[in-house]
């Protein structure tokens, strides 16, 4: 439809069918040159560097390229022993003997460093863990270092944490966190315990255990004392003589809920304080009346976020029926814009399935949704690189609550679709599940909203977004996503124990 | 919630009121600046932002002479000992002119002389450009006058009075009533965001302009700040997204004022792409509208085929 004007005679320009300009955004690839890996890592005890007692190593590559990156020490029960001992010095001689303003000094001393050396670790980390530079460079380190200039300024609070009691810490803490997120774990678990006095032995994922041990040089650098904080790397067997240590008087995990339940069991009776961070089959609620357009791009954050490796995800989307139409079309036609591919690459939204195992886990699971009969769809446009772990990332809906994929954790960048007809229904089905770690609310009306959130069992709700991190929030969850508090002056209490 | 309002024939035409996060709308609006556009992608979208440029001069102190010099300069944005240093580079493509020229209903005819065939079109703010408020019989005479003056693009401000009062469905007639004014020649409405308030305003107004006829939907006539910027350009895509859903029919978008760079321009159009997609990649259904811009996004031209940067004076000021 070209019209001219009378006078010009020129064409004018009508809507026309004239091809646009197809952008495939060149690649824009950060870096790794900033970072050294040693080629073989050991244990980190009592501020030496030491080998393993039976001299085993396992080794971390690139989810990414699945090139090797480097030999690391496997932790046995004597060098658990070693560590816990270690920490167990540095408490009774160093660490509780210094004031909460001492420590806070060292907090905010590793705080700083952090930041210094951002770029470092964010490269670091996306190596290692295959998660794309955007978010480890504007997500994982700037949390990172939040976490602890946040618990630093409790340092030297503790007295007013809870008005009227008085508080101590416990001693050595044996924590083990997960490789989804390796560096804010780690932040999460020695930033409160530190904060109060404890000491620490960590062990971080056998997949991702690089950013930890890096972190050892910045506890160096602030010139934290030797034995304040311990690393044991190392995988499931390592944990276990972590968490059975007799001198380890506080247990915190982050991972899945079936190592979960073996740590209590494990622990019961002991007396150790306990906290799990564990899975999560979260609901992520869209009302009639909600902006749809910002709550499909809340529905990509809460689901596509970290590969989907993200145990609050909003997995299950639970849409009122009367928009469900729309709302999976905007988003289907919005998971078409996702980029794939080289996690290095600052225009990557999705990168690398963090392990082979995982992976295969997810597939396996995805064939089990198209199986027992969702309506599946994956982009087909995104083209993967030909090598790494990678995965498109998926929808299914017309999910039914008996559907697996609708009850089981997937850990991946899938996501189950159903509907709901009233805000009793949606609640209903969002509460239906054995986790409890999170549920988003999209709807423009704040009454709605609260009354919603208020019924819903779900540790962390949000209102209108999604995946927001805080350290002044606490975070944990209801039923089979385990119990306990990280963040905020929840977050302390974990470390603390109530003195007569 | 649906706005239910008259169209010119009488019949009943509804304007869905959809809801916007504002949070949620800044938050996706800023992630485009993250994204990093290098080597060919960048030069694609260098020239991409020049041929959809709105060479734009809106002063009271605008002269035929001054228009005369701004229209070379949309002819030919390069400056000839620019274009030669550039010729030597392999693979340099020639610069294109600009979309069009955006003048004052008065300065058109100055405009149309040197423009004429050349495939640069002359746009002109008509509807007593900025604020509007006069009559809208004055208004209509003001856009057919710009018409006749050989103007093929009308950019025409809503009346943002009448839209706050909530009087939609004069907002509306208004917009019809000037659509038919401009016969032949394309209509850009603009919504003057910086005065609407909130991005429910913005999404609302958009709708209604495209209801009541618009060709393009603009932000800002540049006289207010804030002018465009990302979250407003955002949820008017969204607007012409979901237009486009209902009916198959494509509406354009021109943020205007306070673009300056070639920087903010790219983030605009990584914007664009991952709203709308490639199909609204090019000049017929997107503008910029501005007076500054030109000049650096020449600046990044040069610096990605040499990897330096040309000598200030090189570029001509008009």
């Amino acid at each position: 439809m070209t019209k001219t004007t009378a006078k010009t005679g020129r064409a004018v320009p009508a809507p026309s069918a004239a091809p646009g300009l197809v952008v495939d955004y060149a690649p824009s690839i950060e870096s790794d040159k900033i970072v050294t890996i040693a080629p073989r890592q050991q244990l980190y005890i009592g501020g030496q560097w030491v080998k393993p007692v039976e001299g085993r190593y396992f080794q971390t590559t690139n989810p990414a390229t699945l090139a090797p990156l480097s030999e690391i020490a496997e932790a046995g029960a004597a060098d658990v022993d070693a560590a816990v001992r270690a920490a167990k010095r540095a408490y009774d001689r160093t660490w509780s003997k210094l004031s909460g303003r001492e420590r806070g000094r060292y907090l905010f001393r590793i705080a700083r460093l952090i930041q210094e050396r951002a770029r470092e670790l964010a490269v670091l980390e996306t190596l290692d863990n295959g998660k794309p530079i955007r978010e480890t460079r504007d997500v994982d380190i700037p949390l990172v270092a939040a976490h602890f200039f946040y618990y630093a300024g409790w340092a030297d609070k503790l007295g007013y944490a809870l008005p009227g009691v008085k508080l101590a810490p416990l001693g050595v803490a044996g924590q083990i966190i997960p490789w989804n997120f390796p560096l804010l774990m780690a932040a999460w678990k020695i930033a409160p315990a530190l904060a109060c006095g404890n000491t620490v032995v960590l062990k971080p994922a056998e997949q991702t255990p690089l950013t930890a041990l890096k972190l050892i040089e910045i506890f160096e650098a602030a010139g934290l004392p030797p034995g304040v904080v311990n690393i044991v790397t190392g995988a499931g067997a390592t944990g276990a003589a972590l968490t059975a240590h007799p001198l380890v008087r506080k247990v915190a995990f982050t991972g899945s809920t079936e190592v979960g339940k073996t740590i209590a069991r494990s622990v019961a009776g002991s007396g150790k304080k306990l906290t799990l961070e564990l899975g999560g089959k979260s609901a992520h609620l869209i009302f009639a009346d909600a902006a749809i357009d910002q709550a499909v791009e809340g529905v990509v954050n809460g689901i596509f976020f970290n590969q989907g490796h993200v145990c609050c995800a909003g997995s299950r989307l639970l849409i009122e029926e009367s928009v469900a139409e729309r709302v999976l079309d905007k988003l289907r036609t919005r998971m078409q814009k996702l980029r794939v591919g080289n996690p290095l690459d600052k225009n990557t939204d999705i990168g690398a399935i963090n392990s082979t195992a995982e992976l295969e886990k997810i597939r396996r699971l995805v064939e089990t949704g198209k199986q027992e009969g969702a309506r599946y769809y994956e982009p087909e446009n995104i083209t993967l690189p030909a090598k790494g772990n990678f995965l498109r990332p998926c929808l299914f809906s017309d999910v039914a609550s008996s559907h697996t994929i609708c009850r089981v954790e997937v850990f991946g960048p899938v996501l189950a679709a159903s509907t709901f007809r009233t805000p009793a229904e949606a609640i209903a089905k969002a509460n239906d599940t054995p986790y409890g770690l999170a549920a988003g609310i999209w709807s423009e009306k704040g009454s709605k909203v609260h009354a919603v959130a208020a019924q819903l069992r779900a540790g962390v709700i949000w209102a209108n977004t999604y995946n927001k991190f805080d350290p002044t929030a606490p975070f944990g969850g209801y039923g089979e996503s385990g119990y306990g508090r990280e963040g905020g002056r929840h977050g302390l209490l974990p470390y603390l124990e109530v003195v007569p | 919630m649906i706005v239910s309002v008259r169209d010119r024939d009488g019949a009943p035409r509804g304007i869905p009121v959809v809801p916007v996060d504002a949070v949620g709308a800044e938050e996706r609006a800023a992630f485009f600046a993250k994204r990093s556009i290098k080597a060919k992608s960048k030069l694609d979208l260098l020239y991409l932002a020049i041929r959809m440029m709105d060479l734009t001069t809106l002063e009271g102190a605008d002269t035929p002479a001054r228009v005369r010099q701004m229209c070379r300069k949309a002819l030919q944005p390069a400056a000839p000992a620019l274009t030669e240093a550039l010729q030597k580079v392999e693979g340099f493509r020639p610069i294109p002119s600009v979309a069009a020229v955006c003048v004052y209903p008065l300065l058109v005819p100055h405009a149309v002389k040197v423009l004429e065939g050349s495939g640069v079109h002359v746009a002109s703010v008509a509807t007593s450009f900025p604020s509007g408020q006069v009559s809208l019989k004055t208004r209509l005479l003001d856009v057919r006058e710009a018409v006749e003056s050989g103007a093929d693009e009308i950019d025409m401000v809503i009346n943002r009075g009448a839209f706050l009062a909530g009087e939609y469905q004069q907002v509306f007639d208004e917009i019809a009533a000037v659509r038919e004014a401009c016969a032949a020649a394309h209509l850009k409405v603009i919504l003057e965001t910086g005065e609407l308030g909130t991005l429910d305003n913005v999404r609302f107004a958009s709708d209604l302009a495209i209801g009541a006829g618009a060709h393009f939907i603009k932000t800002s006539t540049g006289k207010i700040v804030p002018a465009a910027t990302p979250p407003v350009t955002l949820v008017m895509l969204q607007a012409i997204a979901d237009h486009h859903a209902r009916t198959g029919e494509r509406i354009g978008m021109k943020p205007a004022g306070g673009i300056r760079t070639a920087k903010q321009s790219i983030q605009y159009l990584c914007m664009l792409y991952e709203t709308l997609g490639p199909a609204w990649m090019n000049p017929d259904l997107y503008r910029f509208g501005a007076s500054a811009l030109l000049n650096d996004v020449l600046r990044q031209i040069y610096r990605q085929y040499t990897g330096r940067y040309y000598y200030d004076k090189g570029y001509s000021l008009d």
